[in-house]
């Protein structure tokens, strides 16, 4: 999946020279963490998060008089250079940003103009819609030995059942790293003579399975 | 207390019928109907009969294009391709001949069993037929072609100004109604089913509570697998009870859907007999404290068709139309009549006896859980009480 399917291309903006204080007002108002920071050509030169913004403003504490501060241009708090990333990227590679970077958002931009953002809140929704939930489907946990050619195996029994698969992942047994575990969701109420057929090909189901045993 | 109730019914439920092998099976309307017979529970005089509904009546919910797919279905002029765009033909709702009229009469049904509570000529009525609740606007799923509860509640707003509450108890989400009515202040969903973690069909999420004016109008308490009847019903009618107090509705409408019971094949849940008398008998009380008594309890799911659909559907029509349940031994007669046909040894009394299944381990746990996912989905009620008192 490419950052282009994902991002969000209403992004709003600010420039160099706006006042702390618009920031804030548009955080509120648009509820958002973080503001790109654009010139005139539409380049990214900055960003700023909730979080700045709320360092650079007065504090509860304070006499409302003194908001000086919050008339500051909003470059003297930005962040600066952005990390940003292409419309062609992929999605598990903003990912890896947000995990190593330990940011929570970045712009999107092609020929240095911004064309779009993503946020964390955007990787999440889209973690949701890969596992499947978002169809209506049932969800069944398959233990298979960990070699080369398990997964065709497994789906041809619900290929011979004209059973429409949502999502597949697949991820290792932790107690025992000779096995993997396929996690299927399959758009049908009835997954019994699915399961049935998975048995009977030696499979172990490990969901639905006994009372007591949910992990 | 004894109420003026009518019992839908008609023979041809039973054309409602996709394969030989298929879990959903009409045959579990005779086998109530049968039941309380037997008990000398159903006179003929509250049987009424189920009309066959109007396809401007289905158009309510459903798109015309729909209602034209299903009917080539049933006449066998449909193109595999064509099928699949409307959810039909799949192991789940396959094509079957006269699928159209056959969804017609269950649709027909519920509204029947609407018109005679409309008209006052009695308090409460049932459509064991009825209570397909994964039925969409243009698409068949999971067992259900046309969405006969949704038809009714559009029935109801559109001859009436009464506000519609939706009680949904079958162990699946109940996916279609709340979507027809997502965005509709007028009618209140309230679905208590196992978590969509694993089970079809994934939804009904606590934070699924409705949209634009119809926020605040949709209600999900999606329970943990293994959960038993104390933990459900304490979560039943404690909801129940909070969301009637609150939205204030003129009828409810209540699916039945008999899939909660430990020997159902299809889901994870751990009730009993017990369940399917506590939930009609808080339904009953409700409707009569706020609705004037307005009660039309549909069927739904339920597939364990000899040893729990036949219990739970006759203990709903003994709770609306007596106030009290059954109990003792089954009548012999209609085990007799039975037996020979069940796969499976068929229950002798009306209760299930104490340690019908295996003990549930991890039960505090989820009991525990439950208990929190009560209190998110109730927190909204109680903001309101708190903040627009």
């Amino acid at each position: 999946m490419k950052v282009e399917e994902i991002m969000n291309k209403d992004v709003i903006t600010m420039s160099p020279d706006d006042c702390i204080e618009t920031a804030l007002k548009l955080l509120n108002a648009h509820r958002i963490r973080h503001i790109p920071i654009v010139d005139q050509q539409n380049c990214v030169i900055g960003i700023v998060s909730d979080r700045d913004v709320r360092d650079a403003s007065p504090s509860i504490f304070d006499d409302p008089e003194q908001s000086e501060q919050l008339n500051h241009p909003i470059q003297s708090i930005m962040t600066t250079p952005v990390t940003t990333v292409h419309p062609l990227d992929f999605v598990e590679e903003v990912a890896g940003i947000f995990y190593e970077q330990e940011i929570a958002c970045v712009p999107v931009t092609r020929n240095d103009e911004l064309i779009g953002i993503i946020t964390e809140k955007d990787m999440l929704h889209t973690l949701i819609q890969l596992t499947g939930t978002n169809v209506q489907s049932s969800q069944i946990e398959i233990k298979v030995i960990n070699k080369p050619g398990m997964l065709p195996q497994v789906t041809q029994v619900f290929g011979k059942r004209k059973v429409n698969i949502s999502s597949v992942l697949i991820y290792p047994y932790k107690p025992d790293q000779n096995y993997k575990i396929i996690v299927v969701r399959i758009q049908t109420m009835n997954p019994l003579p699915t399961i049935e057929d998975l048995k009977a090909e030696g499979y172990e189901v490990l969901w639905p399975n006994l009372p007591g045993m949910t992990s | 207390m004894t109420c003026p109730s009518s019992f839908v019914f008609s023979e041809e439920f039973t054309r409602y019928r996709f394969r030989d092998d298929h879990p959903f099976n009409q045959q579990r309307v005779l086998m109530t109907k049968d039941l309380l017979e037997k008990e000398h529970a159903l006179t003929d005089d509250q049987i009424i009969p189920p009309r066959v509904a109007t396809e401007q009546e289905l158009r309510l919910v459903h798109h015309p294009k729909y209602i034209n797919a299903v009917k080539r279905g049933g006449e066998g002029l449909l193109t595999e391709s064509e099928a699949l765009e409307y959810g039909i033909g799949t192991e789940d709702t396959p094509i079957f001949s006269g699928m159209h009229e056959a969804s017609s009469l269950l649709v027909g049904g519920t509204l029947a069993a609407i018109d005679s509570v409309l008209q006052g000529k009695v308090k409460h009525s049932t459509n064991l037929g009825g209570g397909l609740h994964h039925g969409f606007e243009r698409k068949a799923s999971g067992f259900c072609i046309y969405n006969d509860g949704a038809v009714g509640i559009k029935y109801i707003r559109k001859h009436t100004d009464y506000k519609v509450l939706y009680v949904d108890t079958d162990a699946h989400h109940g996916d279609g109604v709340q979507w027809a009515f997502y965005d509709d202040p007028n009618v209140c969903t309230f679905s208590i089913h196992e978590t969509g973690r694993y089970l079809f069909p994934g939804t009904g999420n606590v934070n699924e509570r409705g949209l634009k004016e119809g926020y605040g109008y949709s209600f999900n308490l999606p329970i943990d697998a293994f959960t038993e009847n104390e933990s459900f019903i304490q979560l039943y009618e404690y909801a129940f009870r909070q969301i009637v107090d609150y939205f204030r509705p003129d009828i409810i409408i209540t699916q039945n859907g008999a899939d909660a019971h430990f020997l159902d094949p299809l889901t994870h849940l751990c009730g009993t007999m017990k369940l399917y008398e506590k939930i009609p008998m808080l339904a009953h009380q409700l409707a009569h404290e706020y609705c004037e008594g307005r009660w039309v309890a549909l069927g739904g799911g339920g597939y364990d068709i000899w040893r729990v659909v036949p219990r739970a559907w006759a203990q709903l029509w003994k709770i609306m139309s007596t106030g009290s349940p059954f109990n003792g031994p089954l009548p012999a007669s209609w085990k007799d009549h039975w037996q020979s046909k069940s796969p499976v040894q068929l229950p002798l009394h009306w209760d299930d006896p104490a340690g019908s299944y295996q003990e549930i381990p991890r039960k505090q746990e989820i009991s525990e859980k439950n208990q929190k996912i009560l209190e998110k989905s109730m927190q909204f009620i109680l903001n309101q009480k708190k903040f627009n008192s």
